[in-house]
């Protein structure tokens, strides 16, 4: 953890740097104290730093809800510890949240199950309407609660009439229930891809912290050349996972 | 007011890979050939590097490589009654944005269709009789056959560089290939892929239970290759991000590591890019295409005249692209009269999970087409009779990856969130196989392709219609298949398996395979087809068609390699008959 704590001072200072001479004419540049480097702009930063997009009351939603859906527990950390509130809370406030490469013109109609995701809402909205409901809706059943407040009891009861289709939200479109094979039908449906894609994508986009999810699985990570295992039938092959970054081991100790 | 450019020999319409082979051989012809792309350059070095290419999450679930709903999509519909309503996103199916097409971001599974599977009507009706094929199944005669291909599958196979092992040479059977395939002049250019212990396994059992187990033919370099173009590629690793990614190792065939190398450099080529064609040009007697008109991204409008035109994007564009310049007569369902847009057909696909237990496959040890198959359930490799229904598809195990975003098998049963399914992916990941049936759709009347009332694109212009669904022949064939599917895994020894069938209505939300065919067909009747079986229009004898949208209905089978025999079968004719004399290369 230190290693990360060094290299996210380094990217905030970097970030500053740039701030500074921004609109200057200078080029010249005075580098020390670390590699200058930052993120590529089409990135989202590894840092937990501000929320971009959540409010802290959305934030603690998430947390709650992706800790019922990959849960720590004897098998080891879950979403909320990989930091998939974090992963999310940068993919709503950047293309994907906009939902910039779709196809967002009306009319709009309910359809069918197989003409797909017809809300007028980006997945920004849609999370911003939804959770506003989910937590109405528990305020009203449990005695003025919010979702994040229950007892993971009653998490999980809320999120498997959510599930169900038991518990429709109001406003957000069509399919209350997830078909077979369809992964992005609903908001349940939508906020599970979003887990598990932030339990599993590269550690640069904010999930998959210390590479919790590759960890659980086995899954190596950004390798490119297996050939010397592809005949190892059988074996548990011993390689480190590492993200595309690198992994923590690969920046050698400053002090 | 479009600007008009000087006119030039050949252009073409959208540059993948049958773009980058046209351009090739013209250019080596030498025609002044201009190629228009609406997406951006992409080379390996630059945009598929290893540093980064490996990126899930970017690649495969935003759709870096993709066509962006946004700029253009589709509507859809199951059936004429229903509206249809715009694709939003991407699902089912995957069309690419930028040079290299989807040829970028393809598997590499490069097969060849069987022999029957061109004379689909008149084989089936000669071995069952008329009233096996339903009065709504539209299918039809390709008016080419495999022999006259053969030597086209071929140079693709060369070009590429194909991994895999003959199982007929020139007729005579070979141990270890598939001996259901037509037969080869030579055999593969490069050896099979190293297996991975998944498919291996699924190899033993499929021997163990009767069947022909062979490696499938792949376009994942099996040692470092030097194609006939002297443009080299590099082995495999085996890094499992192949579809959906570019390659960074330069060891997938694809426009970039096969032909762009040499073509980029030939003076009398040149390639616009970010510029989109949004008409053919017609001269005003309706029989000759005088060249196109694109549009770059600042909005500005050119005229390209041109002696040849080439449609050369995906299916859906050059479907799209005719209905939109009023060319040929558009299909109507109703009288059955009409051709452009007519026979659009996909694939049926399903899969069973086999859970080992305690066998480790390491799943990322994967490349796109390394794999066991089996095509003894593929076209009319077996006796259909009293089983409702013609053609059929392969059976597969693939190692393609284990990106686990996508992949994380858990048993049946399993609940979909929770301490359980956190449990059941730790446990299953290494240990699973899956086997895929990849089965043919026939083409039906109902099934077609025209022009949204409704909905506009970006340019303001309607969305491409598409109003499909499996009918009875795809259900009871895909049925099949995961049965026999089951036979296989069940004799792989598992502790459980997980039959996926696909039931019930196509839907444009899970992804299935980027093989969309037809809306152009090619036959050897004008009322039935397009094209002829050079690609070449009926009406518009300067006006070729390429790719899939030519296919009269979809066969068991990834497209690209019938796609690039098609398109070199096209090229021989043009240079040696259509050049000398410009005109119809069929005469009816």
């Amino acid at each position: 953890m230190p290693d990360t704590l060094r290299r996210r001072t380094v990217l905030l200072t970097g970030a500053s740097l740039l701030a500074v001479y921004a609109g200057t004419r200078s080029y010249a540049r005075t580098i020390t104290g670390g590699i200058p480097w930052m993120p590529g702009p089409g990135d989202a930063p590894t840092d937990t730093g501000a929320l971009k997009f959540f409010t802290s009351d959305e934030a603690a939603f998430i947390d709650a809800a992706v800790a019922r859906l990959i849960p720590a527990d004897d098998f080891g950390p879950g979403a909320k510890e990989a930091g998939v509130t974090t992963f999310l809370d940068r993919q709503l406030a950047g293309p994907y949240g906009h939902a910039e490469t779709w196809y967002m013109g009306g009319p709009w109609h309910d359809g069918t199950k197989s003409q797909g995701y017809q809300s007028r809402l980006t997945p920004a909205a849609l999370y911003r309407t939804a959770i506003k409901a989910i937590d109405d809706h528990c305020r009203q059943a449990f005695g003025g609660k919010s979702f994040s407040t229950l007892s993971p009891d009653q998490q999980d009861s809320v999120l498997t009439d959510l599930e169900k289709g038991k518990f429709k939200i109001e406003g957000i479109g069509p399919h209350a229930v997830e078909i077979e094979g369809a992964k992005e039908d609903s908001f349940f449906s939508v906020l599970m891809q979003n887990t598990i894609e932030g339990f599993f994508s590269d550690p640069m986009y904010g999930g998959n912290r210390d590479m919790i999810g590759w960890k659980l699985i086995g899954f190596p990570g950004a390798h490119y050349d297996y050939r010397p295992y592809i005949g190892q039938h059988g074996k548990k092959l011993p390689i480190e996972p590492v993200g595309l970054r690198g992994r923590p081991g690969w920046t050698p100790h400053q002090s | 007011m479009a600007k008009k450019l000087p006119a030039v020999d050949v252009v073409l319409v959208g540059f993948g890979w049958t773009g980058a082979m046209i351009g090739e051989e013209l250019t080596a012809a030498g025609l002044r050939t201009v190629a228009l792309e609406r997406g951006g350059w992409r080379d390996t070095s630059t945009d598929f590097a290893v540093t980064f290419a490996q990126d899930e999450l970017r690649y495969m679930w935003r759709g870096h490589l993709f066509q962006e709903p946004a700029h253009q999509t589709l509507s859809f519909r199951n059936d004429s009654n229903q509206t249809a309503l715009p694709l939003r996103h991407l699902g089912s199916f995957l069309p690419a944005s930028g040079v290299g097409g989807a040829g970028v971001h393809w598997n590499g599974q490069t097969w060849r269709f069987l022999p029957t599977d061109f004379v689909m009507r008149s084989h089936n009706e000669q071995r069952y009789g008329a009233a096996a094929l339903p009065q709504d199944m539209t299918v039809q005669d390709w008016g080419v056959t495999y022999d006259e291909l053969e030597p086209f599958y071929d140079k693709f196979e060369y070009l590429c560089g194909i991994a895999g092992k003959a199982g007929n040479l020139k007729g005579v059977k070979q141990d270890g290939g598939n001996p259901f395939e037509g037969p080869r002049a030579r055999d593969f250019p490069n050896p099979p892929l190293e297996m991975a212990y998944g498919p291996t396994l699924f190899g033993q059992a499929a021997r163990d239970t009767g069947h022909a187990p062979f490696p499938c033919p792949a376009a994942n370099m099996s040692r470092a290759y030097t194609n006939p173009l002297g443009v080299m590629l590099a082995p495999c690793t085996y890094c499992g991000f192949c579809e959906k990614f570019g390659c960074g190792n330069n060891s997938k065939s694809s426009p970039q590591t096969t032909i762009l190398p040499v073509l980029m450099r030939r003076d009398n080529f040149e390639l616009r890019t970010e510029s989109e064609v949004v008409r053919i040009n017609m001269d005003s007697t309706g029989k000759r295409a005088t060249g196109v008109t694109y549009v770059d991204t600042q909005g500005n409008e050119y005229e390209q005249p041109a002696e040849m035109v080439f449609l050369c994007a995906y299916i859906l564009h050059n479907v799209h692209l005719l209905l939109l310049s009023g060319i040929g007569t558009p299909y109507d369902p109703r009288t059955g009269q009409g051709v452009v847009g007519r026979n659009y057909a996909y694939q049926v696909v399903s899969s069973v999970d086999v859970f080992l237990g305690d066998k480790i496959l390491n799943p990322f040890v994967g490349a796109g087409a390394l794999g066991v198959g089996i095509d003894d359930y593929n076209g009319d490799n077996f006796d259909h009779t009293g089983l409702g229904f013609i053609g059929g598809g392969y059976l597969a195990c693939w190692n393609t990856n284990g990106r686990p975003i996508e992949y994380h098998p858990v048993p049946k049963g399993t609940p979909k969130w929770g301490s359980k399914f956190k449990k059941a992916m730790a446990e299953n990941y290494l240990t699973t196989a899956t086997i895929s049936t990849h089965g043919a759709v026939m083409a039906n009347r109902g099934n077609f392709l025209d022009l949204d009332p409704t909905y506009r694109d970006a340019r303001g212009r309607p969305l491409l219609r598409m109003t499909f669904d499996f009918h009875d022949n795809e259900h009871r064939m895909s049925d099949y298949l995961t049965d026999r599917a089951v036979d296989i895994a069940k004799a792989m020894k598992p502790r459980s398996i997980n039959a996926k069938k696909r039931t019930g209505h196509y839907s444009v939300v899970p992804y299935q395979t980027t093989h969309n065919t037809g809306g152009a067909a090619m036959g050897s009747d004008p009322k039935t087809s397009f094209v002829n079986k050079y690609g070449q229009s009926w009406d518009v004898p300067n006006l070729f068609v390429m790719g899939s949208a030519v296919f009269p209905q979809n066969a068991g089978y990834n497209p690209t390699g019938t796609i690039g025999a098609l398109t070199y079968f096209a090229l021989d004719a043009i240079k040696k008959q259509y050049l000398k004399s410009p005109g119809p290369l069929v005469q009816l």
